[in-house]
């Protein structure tokens, strides 16, 4: 395999993008980026991800702040001399240019001579499995083929770090988890920077190192998949990144590290995450449940749903409703019946009221 | 390996402006010569003969002194060579250096003139200056581009624009000229009008020439004759509004009808394209002029007098009318085509009936177009020298007013330059309305993404009249455009109808003799000046009109929406003015181009640069951003991506830009007519000639051969440059001119 990485970090000191005078797209954001690591941009539509992505690719100029990529600060470097490369949403193929001329394309302007070009080009399309594609033009391709086309151009320049914008959101569904397992094996074997961005919280868990939720041009939180969805930082994240059900608290007592809680009858024990005595919310994922339990909150079932693999519950209880997933599809609850619940020990995270 | 093209210390382009300028100050003789290309001077006296001298020459005799200071900007960036981009320095000599070299180019431009000084203040402050100078040669020209570029190479190491070299040129290239070709030479043009006729300035004379009855009077309420503005803004409502719901209705017929003969229709509308204008006027002349075929058929018939009412408005208007419906056509079937089928769906399937979906969902959509067209109509009307010459009979227009001020007995600038305005004020004003009017309501509802509906039909109780209404005017132009070829091998039209081929023999013999081929018809000159000419401007306006085009759709840069107007307004300029303000500004030094071919060649770049870049932005934004963004991601530089992805994608446009501005340059009258020469007559000019002398027979022939030969250009261009087909997808865009 001829293709290398020089897998350089990322970092952002304080940055900050103004569009026009009073659009604050990103507000202030400091973020590392290791070397070597896939790191997702996770977020709702317009909370930044993108911009942020494109102020790593210099298609954007940071308003405040600095950039460094490797020890290099770039944040007024313009991306023709970034040493970056980037596959977009839409591909951006050439359409005038053969499969092969599109994979040469950067290599034309970083100094190989063309026996070189040739074969760097030609290895890329190897590594993405489209040996012999390369006199196609890109209408000639699949959808699927088009995007592995995109990441082969890209990947041939050898960057220091490789952006994605949102790679998946133009293919069909069963194409989307191989095409992510694609990108995840072919970063891990050559070791690149990866920056991710995508609003699918799923493929975010499924592909990242690492997951940054952004929310209203900041960012809500930077942690591992398992991190974010056993200890979200707040309603937000938790929400955000699987389901989770917002139930308010009274935190009766803090000990150490850890917090008496009660909701209604029900006492529970939890991290304390720093909150003091007083009201909070505690979020707990469908999963965490306990149903049928002897000490806990009485709920009544209001709706109840076979899927198959499991059964999805609506619960109706006294400060307000709660959505509940359990394995037990065997022995069901009727709708109507009403269901002590209880919580998991580990799992529902304490955050503070809003 | 990318890295290291930031750091490199050593620019090329920068060194190319900067040895450019050292040849353009040293090498290249500093003052305007004629026919500089027959490199005669070479050898007569240069580099020693003042006129031919360079300008290092110059000083060096102790001459022209003033150019002295340029030396210091020429030389200083060369002391910043070694210096990175980032250094402050660099960024600040090459500022410093380029501004203070263009602004004293320009300055002492304006101030020393064929008489010294030019303004009488400078004269005492300094002294008497015991000599001038004529207007800038190529040596100044090419010394001002190369301040021009190291200044914008300043601004952009300084990190205008993201630090885009490209991008900060092209800005700034595009400003200088457009503010040197458009906007310099109208503000000239406003200052004469206040130049009374011994030179000095005067308001009341300014005041007594524009509120003259002539222009204002309003005698035909009355029975009497109106002034000309009046007529001309009548004439121009009407072709206007006329034009437009022609147009509309030949493009509803080709999108929405299920008429058979919808190419043969389109073909028909493009014919008048490559007409020049003024050639309707004449075949109108044949079929209702006093001998007219028509006139003489409708007297034998009824045993009536033939009367003379062709001459006047009416003619004026039909023929404008005929001449100007395909350009309304051409920008309304953009729009009626761009009408998004799914909103016409939708209304459908809202239990709209077709006339409803039309009078509801189409026609609104489609008003932005209307108003287009009609401004569009409007100002060809206004700018419309031919036809009213032609046809216009006692009716006074102002472009022919403006013709026999500059041409006429009377020569008088002042008066030319005051009806110019007048003209303008017309002009802008509907300019400014539309923009005005557009501004609220500008809805595009072109995606660009996945529209796969249909255009519902028209609703019959439209569709009938509309058929009708293509079918008559169809069969005129037919007939017109028979006429046209008809009276062209016609020995005296009305008086003696025999066949003959003599006016083509007139224009067009050749005689084969030891020395080659001689061309010895009277039209050989003219002719392969206007394609010479057409055929340089074409490329340049096509370049112009796309760059900036690029610069409107691909740049985001402070100002823009300034830069914007300032480019589209010389649409708003009839040629009449274009005309007037050439001959008024560049007569003079520091740009003294009237009477050679570069007048022409410049003043047919900035009348159709604004089509030029009509279509570019209209390919380019169906051009999607991230195809730049992900080549300059993959290490090309905006100039290379322009070059490489950009340029490739846009040939339709190309072909457009180039194919309309080379007809117009056949075809156009209305600026010419002032900026030829004995040595450069173009054929318009000479076929205009021609009529105003009776010789309609070689007029006529004349305007064939150039209709035939412009239809073989267009065909040529269409196979040269569309030859290349990417892919299937691209097969979708077209090209409307």
């Amino acid at each position: 395999m001829s293709i290398n990485a020089k897998a350089a970090p990322v970092s952002f000191r304080n940055v900050t993008k103004v569009y026009g005078k009073d659009v604050v797209a990103v507000d202030d954001i400091n973020l590392e980026i290791k070397a070597g690591k896939l790191v997702t941009l996770l977020g709702p539509s317009g909370c930044g991800k993108t911009t942020t992505l494109r102020m790593i690719a210099g298609l954007e100029i940071a308003t405040k702040g600095t950039i460094f990529i490797g020890d290099q600060d770039v944040t007024l470097l313009p991306a023709t001399d970034r040493d970056v490369s980037m596959v977009f949403q839409s591909y951006a193929l050439f359409p005038h240019m053969s499969v092969m001329e599109n994979v040469s394309y950067g290599l034309g302007f970083s100094g190989f001579d063309k026996t070189e070009t040739r074969d760097r080009a030609q290895d890329g399309l190897d590594l993405v499995g489209l040996k012999g594609f390369g006199d196609r033009l890109p209408s000639e391709l699949s959808g699927g083929q088009q995007q592995r086309v995109a990441v082969a151009r890209a990947l041939v320049l050898e960057p220091q770090v490789l952006l994605f914008d949102e790679p998946l959101s133009n293919l069909d569904a069963k194409l989307r988890r191989q095409v992510r397992e694609d990108i995840r094996d072919i970063q891990q074997n050559l070791g690149l920077t990866v920056v991710y961005v995508t609003h699918d919280q799923e493929e975010a868990l499924a592909v990242s190192d690492e997951i940054v939720v952004m929310r209203n041009a900041s960012i809500a939180q930077v942690g591992h998949p398992r991190e974010l969805y056993d200890a979200p930082a707040d309603r937000f994240v938790a929400d955000f990144i699987g389901e989770a059900n917002i139930i308010p608290c009274e935190i009766t007592d803090v000990q150490g590290d850890v917090a008496h809680i009660r909701m209604g009858d029900l006492l529970h024990r939890l991290p304390a995450r720093g909150l003091s005595q007083g009201p909070a919310t505690i979020a707990v994922r469908p999963t965490r449940f306990k149903l049928d339990v002897s000490e806990g909150l009485s709920m009544n079932v209001s709706k109840a749903t076979y899927v198959g693999s499991r059964m999805e519950y609506t619960l109706e209880a006294s400060f307000g409703q709660v959505f509940v997933v359990s394995e037990d599809v065997d022995n069901p609850l009727a709708a109507g019946t009403d269901v002590t619940v209880g919580l998991d020990s580990v799992g529902p995270v304490l955050s503070p009221e809003h | 390996m990318r890295q290291a093209t930031s750091d490199k210390a050593a620019n090329p382009v920068l060194i190319f402006w900067i040895v450019a300028g050292l040849v353009g100050f040293f090498i290249l003789p500093w003052y305007g010569i004629e026919d500089f290309f027959r490199f005669e001077w070479l050898f007569d006296g240069y580099p020693f003969d003042s006129d031919y001298a360079p300008g290092i020459f110059l000083i060096g005799q102790g001459e022209k002194l003033w150019l002295a200071p340029l030396i210091i900007p020429l030389l200083a960036p060369l002391a910043i060579l070694k210096k990175r981009k980032t250094d402050p320095i660099y960024a600040k000599v090459l500022i410093i250096a380029g501004a203070f070299g263009f602004g004293w180019l320009v300055l002492q431009g304006f101030a020393v003139g064929i008489r010294g000084w030019n303004f009488g203040w400078v004269a005492a402050l300094f002294g008497d200056l015991d000599d001038r100078q004529f207007g800038m040669g190529y040596g100044a020209l090419i010394c001002a581009s190369a301040f021009l570029f190291v200044f914008t190479q300043g601004l952009a190491a300084r990190g205008a624009i993201n630090g885009d070299v490209f991008v900060v040129s092209s800005i700034g290239g595009v400003v200088v000229i457009v503010t040197a070709f458009v906007f310099f030479p109208i503000a000239k043009m406003l200052t004469a009008a206040f130049i009374t006729q011994d030179g000095g300035y005067s308001a009341v004379v300014f005041f007594s020439k524009f509120f003259d009855d002539r222009l204002w009077g309003l005698g035909c309420l009355t029975g009497g004759r109106c002034g000309v503005a009046w007529n001309s803004l009548f004439l121009a409502v009407c072709v206007g509004l006329i034009t437009t719901v022609l147009g509309l209705i030949f493009a509803l017929v080709v999108t929405r009808s299920g008429f058979r003969f919808k190419r043969g229709l389109r073909a028909l509308t493009v014919l008048p394209i490559i007409t020049p204008p003024f050639v309707i006027g004449l075949a109108l002349i044949l079929l209702f002029g006093l001998s007219g075929t028509v006139t003489v058929w409708f007297s034998e018939l009824f045993g009536v007098q033939p009367t003379r009412w062709l001459y006047g408005l009416p003619g004026v208007l039909i023929a404008q009318t005929l001449a100007f419906t395909p350009i309304a056509f051409l920008v309304l079937i953009g729009v009626v085509e761009g009408v998004s089928p799914s909103m016409e769906e939708a209304a459908q399937t809202l239990r709209a009936s077709k006339w409803q979906v039309f009078r509801t969902v189409s026609l609104p959509l489609m008003r932005p177009g209307l108003a287009n067209a009609f401004l569009l109509g409007f100002i060809e009307s206004m700018a419309d020298f031919g036809n009213p010459l032609v046809l216009g009979g006692n009716f006074d227009v102002l472009s022919t007013e403006i013709f026999f001020a500059i041409v006429g007995a009377q020569y008088d600038q002042g008066q030319a330059a005051v009806l110019a305005m007048v003209l303008l004020f017309f002009t802008l004003g509907a300019f400014y309305a539309q923009r005005r009017w557009l501004g609220k309501k500008s809805y595009t509802t072109v995606s660009g993404k996945g529209d796969s509906g249909v255009h519902p039909h028209m609703p019959t109780a439209l569709s009938i009249p509309v058929l009708a209404i293509a079918m008559i005017w169809a069969a005129f132009t037919i007939v017109v455009y028979l006429m046209i070829f008809y009276g062209s091998v016609v020995e005296l039209w009305g008086v003696n109808n025999t066949l003959t081929f003599k006016h083509y023999g007139t224009a067009f013999s050749l005689r084969f003799d030891e020395e080659g081929i001689r061309w010895t018809g009277a039209a050989w000159d003219s002719f392969w000046t206007t394609l010479k000419i057409a055929a340089i401007a074409a490329p340049l306006t096509a370049i112009v009109g796309l760059v900036t085009a690029y610069l409107l759709t691909r740049q985001t840069f402070a100002g823009k929406n300034a830069f914007e107007f300032g480019t589209m307004l010389s649409f708003a300029i009839p040629g009449t003015v274009i005309g007037v303000s050439y001959i008024l500004a560049f007569n003079v030094p520091p740009i003294e181009i009237t009477g050679t071919g570069i007048i022409l060649v410049v003043s047919f770049i900035f009348r159709n640069m604004p089509v030029g870049v009509r279509a570019g932005i209209a390919s380019m934004s169906q051009l999607d951003k991230s195809l730049d963004e992900s080549s300059l991601t993959l290490g090309a530089n905006s100039w290379q991506t322009f070059r490489k992805v950009i340029l490739p994608l846009l040939r339709p446009a190309i072909l457009a830009a180039l194919v309309y501005s080379f007809v117009r340059a056949m075809t156009a009258i209305s600026a010419v007519i002032f900026l030829v020469s004995a040595e450069y007559n173009m054929a318009t000019s000479y076929i205009i000639g021609r009529v105003e002398n009776n010789d309609y027979g070689l007029a006529i022939a004349y305007s064939t051969t150039l209709i035939f030969v412009m239809l073989c250009v267009v065909l040529a261009m269409q196979l040269i440059v569309g030859r290349t087909k990417i892919g299937r997808r691209m097969t979708e865009s077209r090209s409307n001119v």
